[in-house]
């Protein structure tokens, strides 16, 4: 795990609003997706830029290299989606999972712009593949990056480096510096170094706090120190806090973060993929004290997954046990770490670190509750337990079949909503005012589209539409010519 | 393996000349979890079909994989990440790792594999042979045969030719055995030789070329010179079987005019070899050299300049001939060759054949024609 250290004490004697050089038109604070989209868009228009990532070269691009496709919308068939996944039936799935808590026109502006993106991503190097194997359901709606999203990041900081922009790494922002909604330059720290950077705009793409677990810790206590980062350690939120100190419109609820259940062996940060755990459904799900707490068979795990790192952080410790059977073993795909497994529940409870005798007791009283009936893995089966509290309502089969299988689940934290607020031209609001010189686009401003839930590949194609206006916008700005015709 | 496994082996043992099956099952237990390189190759298509990864299956990866290195710099989980994944080094390692075991004799094998002297040893006791053999015309502007008859060279090379062959043969069995190859249909090895003819497996997946010598940018620079060494080196060998037939079933023997078949083939493949050979060694003083199998670097090095000397001296004599180094340029021909037929199963030349049967066994296993 890289050292990710706290913000440096400001030197504030280097901080002079209106005094020396503009170093560059545009400068983008942060270095994923949306960052780099605004910096190829703001040099296409013909402004200098500098662009600033807070990790070193071997970690750039933030959260943009754990993903992997872009949601995208296309009336015909389109690069390596097929079909059509119209306008409206994205826009339904994007209102069930934010259950409403959306901004329709950004939103649908979002939607609208996605298949253009695809062909400006494909122009920028990016390269795209039909979807992995095990991820049929998203054929038709999401475009895959070959190689996943570092090879994106790749792409764009080769195209960014043709283009010019002056990349800095291990950069942090220490202070922006704003003054009656107008930007001049940011307090900034490279490799020990501090210096005041001036600039003619500013586009704030540095994501969200996911990885800062004492501002986590404010909504969520002490159980923030048991939560596993999916991502990168570098999301530490300093930017959006310098952004909502200065005044600028907060958007999203300050609380919650999105997390899901995860293999609690993954590494406390940056463990990406393939910690993923699919088996709870199919398995019995036990606290730390060896009792069940919630129905695991409620739904199909796409559509479950997220609910259960809440599940799992509120239970004692932050942790849950997933157990399966030989019968299940191979209905989901395995997470990096090899199950425990043993051909005695006793044993594997024990291996495990469980309370032996009230798990077995939990697991009988729930093998005594299944019933006989058809088992359908894919599907809703109504396989459901009878008399148990909490029920298990689909896939409910005894766990009969040794060897048995146990995996530690803890909640992985993916991303964070709240951001700062931006009207259609990515431009920041301050009290409802529009910044003179400051965007936003990423996961900074995410939460103006995607108020809670998650739809897969939605984060992308909000950062690179946003990413792509943000840096039209400020390269319009400060050249005085409008590029969109370009 | 458990996750205690997994964590003292954090730290890959890439500089080794070994790499353990732990370590192997480790790596693409990562890859198996994350599939995000499904695209690139037909190596990854095959890990994406297991969940766990015993020896055969293994083997079978790393004859597929070609070294493209897309999967490496596209990857989230190299160093300095924990689960420190380098799969290119790894399949190299392994690949070179599967030669050593089934090509015998194993001792050969491992020299001309790690080492430049054995090539240097044979080149110069050839020189030696041959200068012996033909009196030493260092000084010679006489024609070929008047050197050599045409029978002493196909005496002298027969065997040459003929005994590493039937290693190599052995080798190939040896190998199918191990990764559990079924017999052979016509659809899987025409499906494995069109792969091979295109260098499919270095485009990247969808035609972009690899990540060989410009690191994360793609080229097709690497596959371009393969094909130009691969093909060049076929003609060269057409050229000779021309000859050869001419000579004994057409009462036809050389010297030969421009327009002639085995002339034809055997410039044209000459240039094609020599040019190949020296961009690829090019590439590979670009490239990475932690990607690949470390150890052996030297060797690759040397069997590659050995196959560019091959071509290089076979062009000279032709343009040379008459003139007074004709005599010292065909012995020095003549070495390097009887010395790259010996190198065949035992050198880095193997992989061609040991690919070409992972890509029939990948047909095998990926096909509905099994």
């Amino acid at each position: 795990m890289p050292k990710v250290l706290d913000a440096p004490e400001a030197d504030l004697s280097l901080v002079t609003p209106g005094v020396g050089p503009v170093t560059s038109d545009v400068l983008v604070v942060g270095g994923g997706n949306a960052g780099l989209c605004a910096a190829i868009c703001a040099a296409e228009a013909g402004a200098t830029v500098t662009l600033l990532e807070r990790a070193p070269v071997a970690y750039r691009g933030g959260n943009s290299r754990h993903t992997r496709n872009f949601r995208c919308s296309h009336e015909a068939s389109l690069g390596v989606l097929s079909g059509q996944y119209r306008v409206d039936e994205f826009y339904d799935d994007l209102l069930r999972v934010t259950k409403g808590n959306t901004d329709e026109a950004l939103a649908r502006m979002v939607i609208r712009n996605a298949p253009e993106s695809y062909q400006w991503m494909s122009r920028q190097g990016v390269i795209f593949q039909p979807s992995l194997s095990g991820t049929l359901s998203l054929s038709r709606t999401n475009a895959f990056f070959l190689g996943g999203g570092k090879a994106l990041v790749n792409a764009y900081y080769q195209r960014c480096e043709d283009l010019g922009v002056a990349i800095h790494y291990n950069a942090t922002v220490i202070d922006l510096h704003i003054e009656n909604n107008r930007f001049d330059g940011a307090l900034i720290e490279v490799e020990g170094e501090q210096r005041y950077l001036r600039a003619s705009s500013v586009i704030i793409a540095a994501g969200g706090f996911e990885a800062n677990k004492e501002w986590l810790a404010e909504a969520w206590g002490d159980a923030a120190k048991n939560f596993l980062i999916r991502g990168t350690p570098y999301n530490r939120g300093e930017v959006l806090r310098q952004m909502l100190n200065h005044g600028a419109d907060s958007i999203g609820d300050p609380t919650q973060c999105h997390a899901v259940a995860i293999d609690g062996r993954a590494p406390e940060y940056d463990g990406g993929i393939v910690t993923r755990l699919d088996c709870v459904p199919f398995s019995v799900v036990l606290n730390k004290h060896g009792e069940r707490f919630y129905d695991e068979g409620e739904d199909v795990w796409p559509k479950r997954y997220a609910i259960w790192g809440r599940l799992v952080a509120a239970q004692p410790d932050q942790v849950a046990y997933s157990i399966v059977d030989e019968k299940s073993r191979e209905l989901f795909m395995p997470s990096v770490f090899p199950a425990m497994s043993s051909d005695s529940l006793e044993e594997l409870t024990e291996k495990l670190g469980l309370p032996v005798a009230q798990s077995v007791k939990t697991i009988k009283l729930f093998n005594d509750a299944c019933s006989a009936g058809d088992f359908h893995p894919t599907e809703l089966d109504g396989l459901c337990t009878t008399g148990l509290e909490p029920e298990k309502t689909n896939w409910a089969r005894a766990l009969d079949t040794p060897p048995y299988y146990g995996y530690e689940l803890r909640p992985g934290v993916t991303f964070t909503y709240l951001g700062i607020n931006v009207d259609d031209t990515a431009r920041v609001t301050f009290d409802g005012r529009q910044a003179e010189n400051i965007w936003a686009a990423g996961e900074i401003m995410a939460g103006n589209i995607l108020g809670e839930g998650y739809l897969a590949g939605f984060g992308m194609t909000i950062g690179t539409v946003f990413g792509r206006i943000a840096g039209r916008e400020a390269g319009q700005y400060v050249t005085g010519v409008d590029s969109s015709e370009l | 393996m458990s996750p205690e496994l997994i964590q003292v082996s954090y730290s890959l043992k890439i500089d080794t000349v070994t790499t353990d099956h732990a370590e192997a099952q480790r790596q693409l237990g990562i890859c198996t979890s994350c599939r995000y390189c499904e695209g690139y190759c037909a190596a990854f298509k095959s890990v994406t079909r297991h969940r766990t990864f015993d020896v055969a299956t293994v083997s079978h990866i790393a004859n597929l994989c070609h070294n493209c290195r897309g999967c490496y710099y596209a990857c989230q989980y190299t160093e300095p990440h924990e689960f420190s994944l380098n799969i290119p080094a790894l399949l190299a390692n392994v690949r070179a790792q599967n030669w050593e075991e089934h090509i015998q004799p194993r001792v050969v094998t491992r020299h001309m594999q790690r080492y430049i002297w054995p090539y240097v040893m044979l080149t110069a006791l050839f020189v030696l042979l041959f200068s012996v053999a033909v009196g030493a015309p260092w000084v010679s502007a006489l024609p070929f045969y008047s050197l050599i008859s045409h029978n002493t060279m196909v005496l002298i090379f027969l065997p040459l030719f003929v005994l590493p062959v039937i290693a190599l043969i052995l080798g190939l069995r040896r190998y199918w055995k191990s990764i559990g190859g079924k017999p052979l249909k016509l659809i899987h090895v025409k499906e494995a030789i069109a792969s091979a003819a295109t260098m499919k497996q270095l485009d990247g997946g969808q035609g972009q070329g690899c990540n060989y010598e410009a690191g994360e940018r793609y080229t097709s620079i690497r596959r371009w010179a393969h094909q130009a060494t691969m093909y060049g080196f076929l003609l060269c060998f057409l050229s000779t079987s021309v000859a050869t037939l001419y000579h004994y079933l057409f009462n036809y023997p050389a010297p030969y005019p421009f327009f002639s078949l085995p002339k034809m083939f055997g410039v044209s493949g000459g240039i094609l070899l020599t040019i190949g050979c020296a961009v690829l060694i090019y590439l590979k003083r670009m490239a990475d050299e932690g990607l690949g199998s470390q150890q052996r670097q030297r060797a690759e090095y040397t069997f590659t300049t050995l196959l560019f000397l091959v071509g290089l001296t076979g062009l000279l004599l032709y343009w040379c001939k008459g003139t007074s180094v004709a005599g010292g340029l065909l012995i020095v021909h003549l070495s390097v060759v009887a010395t790259f037929f010996i190198a065949i199963p035992y050198s880095k030349m193997s992989h061609g054949f040991f690919r070409l049967a992972a890509l029939c066994r990948e047909s095998q296993l990926s096909s509905r024609a099994l």
